[in-house]
């Protein structure tokens, strides 16, 4: 399974983000750490122990979570990392995003964008992942995504509490004049087993911190573990059950205006010409505000109200210059025909066989099938939205958003001003999905807060406009063939995957002076990086600019490929005539597939895989590896009267480490539900350089009433960490177009799979 | 410049200058600063803004200010104090919310409907839960309203 031979320099330094020149600066600066964000924002009597920990003379623990909590749980198991090793119960800390600041750097959602399989731990890729490290802190991507922050976050915010434990043992031991080996620690206070007598650890904290810290990290074993590894209450709960003023959407200043903004088309369309008269007719609207940006040009209306704003923003008359060739989702299909007609772009993984193995495949032997998948929005519950100050020399920004560090460089690029001098404070997201890794409202957010200063404005998008100018997942087509032998062998199986690329898309928005290089693997992730031994196996990218804004979309390029794929090797098991599962496992039998093998094996007992069912149901089984989780899937559908329900779905999840079960099992759960929604009836399509859809009513999610019974399981057989928030979604579909083969004979190959079927 | 329009908010007689047009929901936030009460796509599509009208769900982005007759309940008026209504303490005890936005609206709806069937069947739940979560916490919320009846008819 070596895919080391193909591997160029080129392509090791990874996706997007390969610098300029980044590289190449030195380990001396690498090394050294970030200024400690806290020390600058602390008040009397906080002494803040390191970027994660503050503690309090009242003895208040502060433990900062820098990563946006938009439904994952990230802020409870984050807190959890430091509070096991501080030796604090959760319900005792207080937590908070924190400043933005790169000290909160994201390394490891940046080494899994190195173009290697998660499994192949071969010098290359280590080398590969080390660099993307080192580039994440260079660029200080305090990001929130790729299932990322827990592998990020697991020793070194352990250590901040390790650390500040340390010190705080050593100043009670002085405190007391006795030995370390005399104290205990519990609930924030050191006690002197000797004399009875007790010391909190905000009563130390100002002494505790000059001590020097330790040399060696010496963490808790797992089975020392009191918090971690065991069910918490999210740390957020009663906000989030008593409406809690706790998102963007809610944010209350004193003198602050309403505004919302009505965007050209897309990126690419310019502002021509447009006609305010009608808008600040409407009472309440008070200005119309021209935005041109990097991210897209429209107009802002302002008001004294959200709702004027919103009749404002509908009665503008805007005459928009487009000068986009692809103005139909028709066209956009004809793009990626062709490119799939071109040379590929870039390869990924693959076994290195002679090209000629691909074109001689016997004809009984053949099969090949065409998949796809449409553009999609994120439709997050609480639309974009972004409230900004401007006073002049620095701009106050709150917003929820996955990325405040790519806020601060868009916002600051655009007004040729410091990042230093763009505040951002991040509240709680109501979804974010990857949306908000974008920084578009933000950054309209802050042009029009310039019209309004030194008035704060709380700009808000209606659902349309969110709708209608998302960064949406890519359509993509996959064009699959494969050769069974005899003997039921999947032999050779080739990929072809046309797709417009993500990082092209995003980084003109959001860091324009870098210039991507190497391949994008996200077009490719989910399919040339699955377990699965075949002799022969080559997986190209047919890469293709649909004039469409795209971005990354919970699981990203698995959304895609997850379902090409998995739907694939199930047509290829049944022109072997085998059953689905054991197909697969009689082609993982690689000795680091050993996860896929557990959870699928595990997965089949749960749902009673091979038992009859009544006729007009069946069963459907997937199995992809994404973000590092390892996850099968059996999805059970009855079909009556032509109709499908999704009567239940069984999930195995293994990330190696499971640092909080019940939270994980959540993630596990959504995914799903998220994945299985795009099969109802999700599709953004495109008419006279417009998205067709627009509200709910035209691009819906699941409902209560289509909602199936979900059970999740968790093993921990893998070597590496893996993530929670997206895992879930990847198998989804495709098990559920295999359930539907499974009940019926009909073998549907593209999404949504409402348009050759009905569901409930 | 406006009228003055005369609204009861959980207990509490206001008097609000708005256009009679206005969404309630609007009215609540911008107004009156009752942030409870989330927009989600303004068409009465989703339920994220979901209040009671004189015990009955009703989605506040779509009932215009001038026309409500009633006494309006939102999130914020449902718990007695410091107890928190059955409903989200089951809420709590499922750990039903992840991104927490909808969750305001679902649990309004929940009340509501536990007002009228105390003890739902899994078809009356899918029947009146028609709100909107796209963290897909369904299975969560439909084992908290079981729980929630049970507390309520205890």
């Amino acid at each position: 399974m070596s895919r080391l031979g193909k591997c160029t320099r080129r392509a090791f330094l990874g996706l997007g983000v390969g610098a300029a020149g980044g590289l190449a600066v030195g380990y001396y600066f690498y090394q050294k750490p970030y200024a400690n964000p806290l020390d600058a924002n602390k008040a009397e009597g906080d002494t803040p122990f390191n970027p994660y920990v503050m503690i309090s003379a009242d003895n208040t623990i502060t433990i900062i979570a820098p990563r946006a909590e938009m439904g994952q749980g990230t802020h409870t198991t984050l807190a959890a990392l430091v509070a096991e090793e501080l030796e604090v119960p959760l319900e005792q800390v207080v937590v908070e995003h924190g400043p933005s600041s790169p000290a909160y750097f994201n390394a490891a959602m940046f080494e899994e964008s190195a173009p290697f399989p998660f499994y192949d731990e071969g010098v290359m890729a280590e080398i590969a992942r080390g660099s993307m490290k080192i580039v994440a802190k260079f660029l200080g991507m305090n990001v929130t995504g790729g299932s990322s922050s827990m592998t990020d976050a697991f020793v070194k915010m352990r250590e901040a509490g390790y650390t500040a434990r340390f010190v705080l043992l050593k100043a009670a031991a002085e405190h007391f004049g006795t030995s370390e080996d005399n104290l205990t620690l519990a609930d924030g206070t050191i006690t002197d087993t000797t004399s009875g007598k007790t010391v909190t650890y905000g009563e130390l904290a100002s002494k505790a911190v000059n001590i020097s810290p330790p040399t060696e990290m010496k963490l808790k074993k797992a089975s020392d573990w009191k918090i971690l590894g065991k069910s918490q209450k999210r740390v957020e709960i009663k906000d989030k059950v008593t409406g809690g003023r706790i998102f963007g959407i809610d944010v209350q200043l004193p003198d602050m205006r309403y505004g919302t903004v009505r965007m050209a088309p897309r990126k690419g369309v310019s502002l021509k010409s447009y006609d305010k008269t009608a808008a600040l007719a409407i009472p309440g609207v008070t200005d119309v505000v021209e935005i041109r940006t990097i991210a897209g040009e429209g107009l802002g209306v302002v008001a004294d109200n959200t709702w004027a704003a919103f009749k404002g923003a509908e009665v503008l008359e805007i005459e928009w210059d487009d000068p986009l060739s692809l103005q139909n989702t028709d066209q956009m299909w004809s793009a990626l025909e062709n490119a799939l007609t071109q040379e590929a772009t870039f390869e990924l993984g693959g076994t290195g066989s002679d090209a000629e193995v691909y074109t001689s495949i016997p004809a009984s032997e053949e099969v090949s099938a065409q998949y796809r998948v449409p553009f999609l929005a994120h439709a997050t519950m609480e639309p974009m939205n972004a409230t900004a100050q401007h006073d002049g020399s620095t701009i106050r920004i709150w917003t929820g958003t996955q990325a405040p560090g790519i806020v601060q460089t868009v916002v600051a690029s655009h007004f040729d001003m410091d990042s230093a001098d763009i505040d951002v404070t991040t509240t709680r997201l109501g979804g974010g999905f990857g949306r908000r890794l974008d920084a578009d409202f933000a950054l309209y957010a802050s042009v029009i807060a310039e019209a309004t200063a030194p008035h704060p404005v709380k700009v808000t998008w209606t659902r349309e406009e969110d709708t209608q100018h998302d960064t949406y997942r890519p359509m993509a087509i996959g064009e699959f063939k494969g050769q069974v032998t005899p003997d039921g062998t999947l032999k050779t199986m080739d990929m072809h995957v046309a797709s417009p690329s993500i990082i092209k898309s995003v980084m003109p928005r959001t860091f324009p002076a870098i210039s991507p290089v190497g391949p994008d693997n996200t077009v490719l992730d989910g399919a040339y990086n699955q377990p699965l031994d075949v002799e022969n196996q080559r997986c190209q990218a047919h890469v293709a600019d649909l004039q469409v804004p795209v971005g990354f979309w919970r699981s990203v390029g698995n959304s895609i490929n997850g379902f090409f794929h998995e739907s694939f090797v199930d047509e290829a098991a049944h022109k072997a005539g085998k059953d689905p599962l054991e197909f697969r496992l009689a082609h993982m039998t690689s000795e680091e597939f050993l996860p896929a093998r557990e959870a699928l094996k595990r997965v089949a007992e749960m749902s009673g895989w091979g038992t009859p069912l009544p006729a007009g149901k069946g069963r459907g089984i997937a199995h992809v590896l994404s973000f590092g989780t390892w996850t099968a899937q059996v999805v059970q559908v009855d079909v009556t009267d032509d109709t499908v329900t999704i009567e239940e779905v069984w999930a195995v999840a293994d990330p190696g480490i499971v640092l909080d079960p019940g939270m994980f099992k959540d993630q596990i759960m959504s995914g799903i539900n998220f994945g299985l929604s795009q099969a109802l009836g999700q599709e953004i399509t495109w008419a006279d350089g417009q998205v067709e859809q627009a509200n709910f009513d035209s691009f819906d999610a699941m409902r209560m009433y289509q909602a199936p019974k979900i059970t999740v399981e968790l093993l921990e057989n893998s070597p590496r960490m893996g993530g929670a928030g997206e895992p879930g979604t990847p198998p989804s579909t495709p098990a559920l177009a295999n359930a539907i083969f499974a009940a019926t004979g009909k073998r549907i190959r593209q999404m949504p799979l409402s348009n050759e079927i009905d569901f409930i | 410049m406006y009228p003055k329009i005369p609204l009861t908010v959980n207990g509490q007689n206001r008097e609000i200058e708005a256009d009679p047009e206005m969404p309630l929901l609007w009215a609540l936030r911008d107004i009156m600063d009752i942030k409870g009460p989330k927009f989600g796509c303004g068409v009465a599509a989703c339920g994220a803004c979901t209040v009671l009208i004189d015990g009955e769900p009703v989605r506040s982005c779509s009932q215009p200010v001038g026309d409500v007759e009633g006494e309006i309940t939102t999130i914020e008026g449902i718990s007695q104090g410091n107890e928190l209504h059955a409903v989200q303490q089951a809420w709590m005890k499922h750990s039903v919310p992840q991104c927490g936005y909808c969750q305001a609206g679902q649990i309004m709806a929940a009340v509501a409907l536990l007002e009228e069937i105390p003890n739902p069947t899994d078809e009356d739940i899918s029947d009146a839960m028609t709100n909107l979560c796209r963290c897909g916490t369904y299975p969560k919320i439909k084992a908290a309203i079981k729980d929630a009846a049970q507390t309520l008819g205890a």
